[in-house]
């Protein structure tokens, strides 16, 4: 059977699309709070900073960023063959470089923290 | 092969506009774009966030204002459609067989929404929302 790397991106936007469906939008809104002034406690830089230096925080943000963007990766290369942009090597290679980097950055943030 | 295959001429660019339910189609894929703009935001704070608090603080103070909320106000329209589009197709994605029948859609679609409820409110607690 020939080999292809198409489940490893399918499984990683089905993942990032159902951790999205439950968190995306209480997530958007913590930020819209912030944003119309209204800043719950936990976007203040000691909440956060002690959510982020905990291991299990860490975990918990690493695991909700990356898996967003693979999965807003994957969803966008397809949706930009929709869009007629039929270059799908080109695109599949700009969007998953972004995902990548912004898996390392992540990754490299959390570390620091 | 007929000599003069009709070829139905389709925009590659605008078919899309074509049928209510491809417009459905597409609506539910851009969700894509702004799930992928809150993930780079949210890595953004994060960098503010290991600059200390300093940078942190500006970032949030320049994040306050009416064109960010208007922006983050339609990423959580979007947000809100990928994860309704998503919870109601779970009955073909995750089809529950009991016996010879198969569980009816809408308590499959029910317990996700009520699983969402639940975790929405969760986060809401945790973030000190309430």
């Amino acid at each position: 059977m020939a080999k292809s790397n198409k489940p490893i991106f399918w499984s990683l936007f089905a993942a990032g699309g159902t951790l999205a469906a439950f968190l995306a939008p209480v997530l958007v809104l913590l930020f819209l709070l912030a944003a119309w002034g209204h800043a719950p406690s936990v976007l203040s830089y000691a909440n956060l900073h002690a959510f982020a230096a905990n291991w299990l925080g860490k975990l918990a943000l690493l695991g909700v960023i990356t898996l967003f963007l693979w999965h807003a990766a994957h969803r966008l290369r397809v949706t930009l063959h929709d869009f007629g942009l039929r270059q799908d090597g080109r695109v599949a290679l700009v969007v998953y470089s972004v995902a990548s980097v912004g898996t390392v950055l992540t990754l490299l943030y959390l570390i620091r923290i | 092969m007929s000599r003069k295959p009709y070829v139905r001429p389709v925009s590659k660019t605008g078919w899309y506009f074509k049928h209510p339910r491809y417009l459905r189609y597409m609506s539910r894929e851009v969700t894509c774009i702004f799930i992928g703009a809150f993930a780079l935001l949210m890595v953004c704070t994060l960098e503010r966030l290991s600059k200390g608090q300093a940078a942190f603080d500006s970032f949030m103070a320049a994040l306050t204002g009416p064109w960010s909320a208007l922006g983050l106000l339609v990423i959580l329209a979007f947000a809100v459609h990928n994860a309704t589009s998503w919870f109601n197709v779970t009955p073909k994605a995750l089809p529950v067989q009991m016996g010879e029948e198969f569980l009816a859609g809408k308590y499959i679609i029910g317990a996700h929404y009520a699983v969402w409820l639940v975790t929405t409110v969760s986060v809401l607690l945790f973030a000190g929302v309430f």
